[in-house]
């Protein structure tokens, strides 16, 4: 009973409704998680040019392509873009958004107005914030630390700063409505400890994001009224301490690099179940260790403030609690590994993005324990030993699983498949380049190069040079993923209902799906990686 | 299978009844309820978070300035701030009764009720604004105009910005809860609410409640800081 | 939809004792107990609050887990609030020159250490 004039191509969420407003107006879950994609992807390139023009500077010792200036604002807004506008609603927002009520066998989330709201509060956000750029920019560092970007800062703190407190409600919502679907909506039978580990990592994800965003958004506030009203909180000339600013900050901002990891967390387990035809080892742990990284990851954000100025006792109890708060993301890691042995793998694109995961993740993670050593932070905070860390988790752990993610319901989200070659070529590409990049930069750290300078002692410019290499080389992979996926969605073979064989009530509707997503709501009677019950991959 | 489409082509026509209010996505009403009371309870949980962080900045400042705080609690106006006190706890008993009348169906109940709650709020904005005049007529507005005496007046003006931000953001969530029940009042009175249906009193009832709950700490957090002068 | 309907009667009761209990906040708020008088304020509130949100709310009614996301509510409150004074609490223990264990009390004679006072309009020195 096709409507619409296509013969081949039945009903679905794209082709249902034409036209702009269409969109504009949608309250379909999986419209509004293409329309995230669309302003996260151009964020990320925005992010992506401040970070090359960033390695072009460093690639000689002087500071001889922008004045400091300007490259105090480059680092600034290289972080506030992708940390703000990438990373945090990459894989919640676009993933979590398209898949999130088809793993359920619901027809949507539970508010989807509120879910267009929390678009429209994004754009808003980002239009506020990147506007702030264009019109010079903020030079303090992606963490805003007072008494500078409360007053000495001449560059545009109150915009940027009501753009980000703007953005981070749309991260609230985001959350709130996920938690609220996952409470309410999951289709008969589908039992808590019958759900896909996608769905526990998207359900901590929102815990975070409900109880974290809404302290920045009143920190940033603060700083906001500081700068422009004269209240005078932070302020130390009046016997305001700026070492509060942090503890709220990052009160926010450390929770906030789990938004950014545990979605990912999730698609891992949902592509090396399906890629290794096997059960998740350890279900059960990896369900809960979700749950005991957002939870434990509330109690370690002092981590950040080492050496701030804050008590060494206290010091030394947040950074026993970061050692803690290792052990959950290790259980995840053992148990993926245990997955894959004896397993089927099947060597197709999602899964080289997940091995490329792995690795980096592994010394993201690792490097981190580094940090979290009080005798050694001293010494490599503040330096690029802490940048290299924090970027093999954020890209090599976060934009990795994100992509692994996207192209395991790539399929799914358009009907159409992408070249497997390209995909497995431009993921050695990224995982090649972003080694080059970034390990350069953990000797560098420990060599003593601080971070946030643009000019350094000559002796360190041979690493520099291996670094902007690395980035030229990622920054091919990246563009190279977006032509063959853009390619595809015109020129790509069709996709059927389900090409990777998984298991998951995504995968059994049409792709892309009806507008209500289900014909009928499924009735759910096994868990969620019977791979034993189907037959191995394709020869 | 593509029959299943028919059910719910674009001109709605339903092959089960189901009550007008009951949005497509949910199965049953009473489904539509529980998410809408989950999701309020969230959102009380991040504001709990966004007014956490004024109180971490209050609690910190308290310990470290104490003579300061009890400087500028001094300053503060008891009566005005026991009698907000009174009115708004009022205005959370008459939110209570709204709601039990619109749980018992009663339409004109429910927005007399509604009425008298925002007719408090009204009072307690009203209050307010007359408290922030008057120290604005003081010079104790914070930035480059503040004046006060004494060796702690810049702490003083800690205690002061902070006074105003805890209380001006507690006074904007009232006038957006002042909104909603004018909106809420409207649809009551246009019989919207039934015994089967008040899920929207209820979560007004909910949010107003909640900013009722700030203001319980606040005002012995702001007005009542060594009211028997040990510091002197 | 069903939800718990409490008789009227219980509302007004639980009117009373926020009233009974915001007069006894004022009351001792003026009765010298020392360090104890912040602590008895915020005990009392947190009486108060408990009372509107059991009955006004009618968490007593809801569900397990509206009781769950409440104590949540306050849990991470607390952790912010505990966390946080694990630094401002012990700063200058054992290290300051005079060893200090009370809590980051500045004690100074004329107030913070700060650079040249801004200048002001009306000649009020300092």
């Amino acid at each position: 009973m096709t409507t619409t004039a296509v013969a081949e191509s039945p009903v679905n969420y794209l082709n249902v409704r034409h036209g702009v407003m269409s969109w504009l107006l949608t309250k379909d879950h999986k419209r509004i998680g293409l329309m995230y994609m669309v302003v996260v992807t151009l964020a990320f390139i925005v992010g992506a040019i401040f970070a090359g023009l960033i390695r072009i500077e460093l690639a000689t010792p002087e500071g001889d392509l922008v004045s400091s200036d300007t490259y105090n604002r480059l680092f600034t807004m290289h972080g506030i873009a992708m940390v703000f506008f990438v990373l945090i609603p990459a894989v919640p927002a676009i993933l979590g958004n398209f898949v999130l009520p088809l793993m359920l066998g619901a027809k949507d989330v539970a508010f989807p107005k509120i879910n267009l709201l929390s678009w429209y509060v994004f754009v808003v956000g980002t239009a506020l914030t990147f506007g702030a750029m264009l019109t010079g920019g903020v030079d303090t560092g992606w963490t805003f630390y007072p008494p500078y970007s409360s007053s000495a800062s001449d560059s545009n703190v109150f915009l940027t700063g009501i753009g980000v407190f703007v953005t981070g409600f749309s991260s609230i919502l985001t959350g709130l409505n996920f938690m609220v679907t996952i409470h309410r909506m999951r289709a008969p039978g589908l039992t808590w400890f019958r759900l896909p580990l996608f769905v526990w990592a998207v359900y901590a994800t929102s815990l975070v994001q409900i109880l974290g965003t809404p302290v920045i958004a009143i920190t940033v506030l603060m700083l906001a009224l500081e700068r422009v009203a004269g209240l005078g909180i932070f302020n130390p000339a009046l016997g305001g301490d700026p070492v509060l600013f942090q503890h709220l900050f990052w009160f926010y901002s450390h929770p906030a690099v789990y938004i950014m990891i545990l979605p990912p967390m999730g698609a891992i387990s949902e592509v090396i179940a399906c890629f290794s035809r096997k059960q998740i080892f350890g279900y059960s742990f990896v369900a809960f260790s979700s749950l005991a990284i957002a939870v434990f990851g509330f109690l370690v954000w002092a981590h950040h403030l080492f050496v701030a100025g804050i008590s060494p006792y206290s010091a030394l109890v947040f950074s026993i609690l970061t050692y803690a708060v290792a052990v959950p993301s290790a259980v995840k890691t053992f148990n993926w590994t245990a997955t894959m042995y004896r397993g089927a793998i099947w060597w197709k694109a999602p899964m080289i993005w997940v091995f490329g995961f792995l690795g980096l993740f592994l010394v993201g993670g690792l490097t981190g324990l580094f940090t979290a050593a009080l005798g050694l932070d001293i010494h490599i905070h503040d330096t690029y030993f802490v940048v290299a860390h924090f970027h093999y988790i954020m890209v090599g752990g976060a934009i990795m699983g994100y992509f692994a993610g996207l192209h395991y319901w790539w399929p799914k989200m358009t009907g159409k498949m992408y070249s497997d070659a390209a995909a497995k070529v431009a993921a050695v590409l990224v995982f090649v380049g972003f080694n080059l990049t970034f390990f350069p930069q953990f000797i560098l750290g420990y060599l003593g190069m601080p971070r946030r300078y643009h000019m350094y002692p000559p002796e360190f410019q041979v690493l520099n040079v291996m670094s902007t290499l690395g980035a030229s080389v990622l920054g091919l992979g990246y563009l190279l993923v977006m032509i063959y996926l853009t390619y595809s969605i015109f020129w790509g073979e069709k996709a059927g209902a389900n090409p990777w064989m998984a298991t998951g009530l995504e995968w059994t509707t049409q792709s892309p799906p009806l507008p209500e997503n289900f014909p009928e709501t499924p009735i759910v009677t096994e868990g969620a990686y019977e791979y034993a019950k189907r037959e191995t991959k394709v020869a | 299978m593509p029959n299943g489409l028919a059910a719910h082509a674009d001109d709605h026509v339903h092959a089960h009844a189901h009550h007008p209010a009951q949005q497509h996505h949910f199965e049953t009403l009473q489904q539509q309820a529980e998410a809408s009371t989950l999701g309020m309870w969230l959102f009380l949980v991040t504001e709990v978070m966004f007014f956490g962080g004024l109180f971490t900045a209050y609690l910190i400042y308290r310990l470290w300035y104490p003579e300061a705080w009890a400087e500028g609690s001094r300053e503060l106006d008891i009566r005005l701030g026991g009698f907000n006190t009174v009115v708004l706890i009022g205005s959370s008993l008459t939110m209570a009764m709204a709601v039990r009348a619109a749980q018992t169906g009663r339409r004109i109940a429910t927005v007399v009720q509604l009425i008298a709650t925002m007719a408090l709020g009204l009072t307690f904005l009203v209050v307010k604004f007359f408290e922030y005049k008057s120290k604005y007529d003081l010079g104790h507005i914070p930035g480059p105009n503040f004046h006060f005496e004494g060796v702690h007046a810049d702490q003083v003006q800690i205690f002061i910005s902070l006074y105003f931000a805890m209380t001006g953001l507690h006074a904007l969530h009232m006038i957006i809860g002042f909104v909603l029940m004018s909106v809420i009042t409207w649809m009551a009175w246009k019989g919207r609410f039934s015994k089967e249906w008040y899920t929207p009193v209820e979560m007004s009832g909910l949010y107003w409640h909640f900013v009722d709950i700030v203001w319980i700490f606040l005002f012995p957090l702001l007005y009542l800081v060594d009211r028997a002068n040990q510091l002197q | 939809m069903s939800g718990h309907i409490s008789p009227t009667s219980s509302y007004y009761r639980i009117f009373g004792a926020l009233m009974v209990l915001t007069a006894v906040t004022v009351a001792v708020a003026f009765v010298n107990l020392g360090r104890w008088n912040f602590p008895v304020a915020i005990g009392i509130a947190i009486t108060k609050a408990t009372l509107v949100i059991l009955f006004f709310m009618h968490v007593k009614y809801s569900s397990q887990l509206t009781k769950l996301i409440v104590g949540m509510a306050f849990f991470f409150l607390m952790i912010m609030f505990g966390l946080t004074l694990t630094d401002y609490l012990s700063r200058g223990w054992y290290t300051t020159p005079r060893g200090s264990t009370t809590a980051g009390v500045q004690k100074t004679l004329e107030g913070p250490v700060r650079a040249a006072p801004a200048p002001r309009p009306a000649a009020e020195g300092h």
